[in-house]
């Protein structure tokens, strides 16, 4: 279980680490919290030549901040510690009842929620969650910076549209609608485990009548899953049992899992639906209105 | 691709070596250093036997090279006992309530409970089982581990408390 030979870089920029992100192509990877990129390596899944650590970098360490109607969170900000923002899980709460599902107290202190994000696991629960928020994912690169909305950004496993020689810096989420009810709900078979399925939800309503609604689901394709359609289903439409069937079975229609460990496909697929169900649930008890 | 120089502090000893960059923490802490303490178990990051502190956090020192280490503070289970040798809370308390029974996950759940009462130095049962779900026991049905760690919070509470 000891990976291959590297060399090791630890850049103090993003300018250095774009320099050698160029310099070394496919025979370099950046590195953050390393939970997913070293066990791959360990697994010679993943073989750099270099590698370049992250750690030093300032300004990926920029934290989590208001800018502009929206919240801004630097790649480096490890689960841990989105999970201790008092004002995050305010604002929105939902990134920190996904972040506590993830893994365990360990891996949280190193996993940041840059890689959760950029590495394009299916399992990883964050991009659904960012799906779900309509993200925007700040990359930098040698063209400046641009930002990429989550819900395009995951095109198969472990690939994604950040592109060549660029860097995932920070992500940028628009503030919820005022009183709105969220939830990330989560089936795995122990603690640690990736989701047999796992589905976010956000929602408003007015009384019962849903007026904004988001659902994305996890680890039941090879890319996390916007379901755009269970989504619009609960839009205008009072939340009844006869609504949430709709929306639910709308969302197990797009699901496309593999038969593993975590069980067959069509379990899954049940699975997701029952997630989008209690999430629903929970979300409109949640909502003000 | 050849050595790396590395410093880091452990146990409060500044130590210099030469090393690899792809040597996993628990190898150089337990091979270089001779600190056996910390246990490897599963080598995937799941099992919590190689747990460390790493710069005041709890990890795990098999998902952790050595490179990324470099000037970091890290305290073992060798680090945990009062200078003098005699026991700190914990290890007392695990001896009393039985909080093991073949003692590999003892080293990562003593260093890892070390560091959760310093974040949370009254918690719950509850909060005690989610603080070290990232460490596996295949014993004792983690039962008395948990009655050892709140035990020893219990202590260090009643010592802090007099203290003041």
């Amino acid at each position: 279980m000891i990976p291959a030979s590297f060399d090791y870089h630890r850049p103090a920029s993003v300018a250095e680490a774009l320099s050698l992100v160029a310099k070394f192509g496919d025979e370099g990877r950046v590195v953050a919290g390393g939970h997913s990129l070293i066990p791959m390596m360990k697994l010679r899944m993943a073989n750099p030549q270099h590698l370049i650590d992250l750690r030093d970098v300032a300004e990926l360490k920029a934290g989590i901040r208001d800018d502009g109607g929206t919240t801004l969170i630097g790649a480096l900000v490890t689960q841990a510690e989105l999970i201790a923002d008092e004002s995050l899980a305010r604002s929105c709460p939902i990134l920190r009842e996904a972040a506590l599902q993830i893994a365990d107290p360990q891996i949280r202190n190193c996993g940041t929620v840059g890689g959760n994000v950029a590495n394009g696991d299916p399992g990883n629960d964050m991009p659904a969650v960012m799906m779900a928020l309509d993200a925007r994912f700040v990359v930098e690169g040698p063209d400046g910076t641009e930002e990429l909305p989550a819900r395009g950004f995951y095109q198969a496993a472990y690939f994604t549209s950040l592109g060549d020689n660029r860097i995932l810096t920070a992500i940028r989420i628009p503030h919820p609608p005022t009183g709105h009810g969220a939830a990330y709900v989560k089936q795995k078979r122990k603690i640690g485990d990736y989701a047999t399925a796992a589905a976010a939800v956000l929602l408003t309503r007015t009384g019962d009548r849903c007026t904004f609604a988001s659902i994305a689901l996890t680890n039941v394709a090879d890319t996390p899953l916007f379901a755009e359609e269970a989504s619009r289903i609960l839009v205008g439409c009072t939340l009844d049992a006869a609504t949430i069937d709709r929306a639910v079975a709308a969302a197990e229609a797009i699901t496309r899992p593999s038969s593993d460990g975590r069980g067959p496909a069509r379990f899954r697929t049940k699975v997701a639906g029952q997630m989008v169900r209690r999430a629903i649930a929970t979300a409109k008890a949640r909502a003000s209105g | 691709m050849g050595k790396m120089h590395v410093k880091l502090t452990v146990n409060g000893r500044a130590v210099e070596a030469l090393a690899e960059p792809r040597t996993l923490l628990i190898h150089f802490l337990r091979e270089n250093l001779d600190l056996t303490g910390a246990h490897i178990g599963c080598e995937t990051s799941h099992c919590g036997a190689c747990t460390v502190d790493l710069d005041g956090k709890s990890v795990k020192s098999c998902t952790v090279f050595v490179a990324q280490a470099n000037g970091a503070d890290i305290v073992t289970i060798e680090g945990i006992a009062h200078a003098d040798g005699t026991l700190h809370a914990l290890q007392e308390a695990f001896r009393q309530h039985h909080g093991l029974q073949c003692g590999f996950c003892t080293p990562g759940m003593i260093t890892r409970a070390w560091r959760l009462l310093q974040e949370n130095p009254n918690p719950t049962e509850e909060e005690v089982r989610y603080g070290i779900s990232g460490n596996l026991c295949r014993c004792t049905g983690y039962q008395n581990i948990v009655k050892a760690v709140l035990a020893a919070a219990h202590e260090l509470s009643a010592v802090k408390e007099a203290a003041e």
